[in-house]
């Protein structure tokens, strides 16, 4: 049952001695990429150098991990959204960068309806984002079916936010029981203002950017300027379809968004997007899935281009990978391919299989659904293979060990 | 009665033949989440629906209704029932 005290059950990791074992080898400065796939989520340490790589894992072998992030406001606590093709969506928690693991008392669920009604239910917690640094056991979670809910305590104990799950009018731009796209739409990028924890974002696979300033009690659509498919109606908010929308660190009035149709940049109080992807080269356009900016400088954004023509292969264009790079707003883009296959590789990314580390120069990530991880030392001048042969990988985060 | 737990749901029980009692198998479920927290919702959904890929097996023969009756005799199958890679 749902709901109910329950107490903690611990879940014991696979080949618990060599993990524990690992454990003890983190050192202070390492860095952390955060890797989720389909079949079980890594811990990939890497030192000062970012030159070597340990991978710690694989946690959770055979469950499907769709996002798991490290609490950047005590560097030691881990969620981890998670399922199996058997069993219903639950979040784990581990507290000692995952030696352990945890299962939450209660994972996001929507409410029961009577009898007679066609309810909802969590498929899969899709999307975590730990909130204000003032709010330190506060999480969001993004559902498919299009949810959003929130835990007070550290993860533990999940309620619907702010109302928004059931209000009519966002209900129909979520989409109704069980739809939208077949294998269901997501409510993922929850973004919380650095400045004010009241004042968030989130976006809807399909449904559109959305804004709240007064802690969810009113929110509004944040489209304008946003284009849909050719020949759909764009008052229509089901037809709008954000990939990722992501808040530049250094200037929280500042967004990039890859959408299914292009890519944009929004400088608040400003409230229409403007399609910077216009700059992209013709042959390569401006569909994708994940986008990633640059810790310190709002100018400068990483994407990684996929062929959105005929069918949606979402592939890299012509079998050819690579990551375009804007250091001037979108003004312009630079293709950034050293290091990577130079033909026959028809990669795809995830929208959250790409993410930026905090060091100088800047550490760029990516990974693939054919299960290999990829990283740059230098802003993108080289692209180096971490790791191969993972399984189809969801979800890449970066942290720095405290 | 004796519950057979599946492979997926070991991590809970630890054992394949765990003991739980209820007249229904929607009550049973939830007897067994009161020694196992966390596991019921695993197998049902918080619309109280099975999930997809959950199956029980009464004296061997399918149950697909939680309000299924159960005597204290009865043997219970719980039963993964996946499909793909």
């Amino acid at each position: 049952m749902v709901g109910k005290k329950k107490t903690k059950k611990v879940v014991k990791p696979a080949r618990k001695s060599k993990l524990a074992l690992r454990a003890r080898m983190q050192t202070k400065g390492d860095n952390l990429v955060l890797v989720s796939t389909r079949k079980g989520a890594w811990l990939f340490h890497g030192d000062s150098t970012r030159k070597n790589w340990r991978a710690d894992g694989p946690h959770f072998l055979g469950q499907i991990v769709n996002h798991m992030v490290l609490d950047p406001r005590d560097g030691k606590t881990l969620l981890a959204a998670a399922s199996t093709g058997h069993l219903g969506p639950t979040i784990f928690r581990s507290s000692d960068l995952g030696r352990s693991w945890t299962e939450v008392n209660k994972p996001p669920a929507f409410q029961k309806v009577g009898d007679g009604e066609q309810g909802r239910s969590v498929k899969r917690s899709f999307w975590l984002t730990p909130a204000h640094a003032n709010e330190p056991d506060v999480w969001y979670a993004g559902t498919s079916p299009q949810g959003i809910f929130r835990s007070e305590d550290g993860g533990q104990n999940w309620e619907a936010f702010s109302g928004l799950n059931d209000d009519p009018q966002y209900r129909a731009w979520m989409g109704t029981e069980q739809d939208g796209t077949p294998d269901g739409p997501m409510l993922h990028s929850i973004i919380v203002d650095p400045r004010d924890p009241k004042h968030l974002y989130f976006g809807m696979s399909s449904g559109g950017v959305h804004e709240t300033t007064d802690g969810g009690k009113n929110w509004r659509p944040l489209v304008d300027g946003m284009e849909v498919v050719e020949g759909f109606d764009v008052k229509n908010m089901a037809f709008h379809d954000p990939h990722c929308v992501q808040l530049c660190p250094s200037n929280p009035d500042r967004l990039y968004q890859q959408n299914h149709c292009g890519i944009y940049r929004l400088d608040r109080p400003s409230k229409t997007w403007q399609r910077v992807g216009r700059a992209m080269p013709k042959e390569i356009g401006d569909i994708g899935f994940p986008m990633t900016i640059h810790p310190r400088d709002h100018d400068v954004a990483w994407v990684f281009p996929m062929d959105g023509q005929t069918v949606w292969p979402r592939t890299s264009i012509n079998g050819e990978p690579c990551v375009y790079a804007t250091r001037d707003g979108g003004r312009s883009w630079k293709r950034s391919a050293n290091g990577l296959p130079k033909s026959q590789a028809w990669w795809t990314v995830k929208r959250q299989a790409m993410a930026a580390d905090g060091c100088n120069p800047v550490g760029l990530y990516f990974g693939t659904t054919s299960g290999e991880l990829w990283m740059s030392r230098d802003e993108g001048g080289r692209w180096d293979c971490v790791a191969r042969h993972l399984p189809e990988i969801y979800a890449v985060e970066t942290a720095m060990l405290k | 009665m004796q519950v057979y737990i599946p492979t997926p749901l070991r991590s809970y029980t630890t054992e394949p033949f765990v003991e739980a009692q209820g007249p229904t198998l929607g009550a049973l479920l939830t007897d067994l989440d009161r020694r196992f927290p966390g596991i019921r919702f695993r197998m049902v959904d918080e619309q109280e629906r099975m999930r997809r890929h959950i199956r029980f097996f009464v004296n061997g023969l399918p149950a697909s209704d939680l309000a299924h009756g159960l005597h204290p005799a009865d043997e219970v199958f719980i039963v993964q029932a996946l499909s793909g890679g």
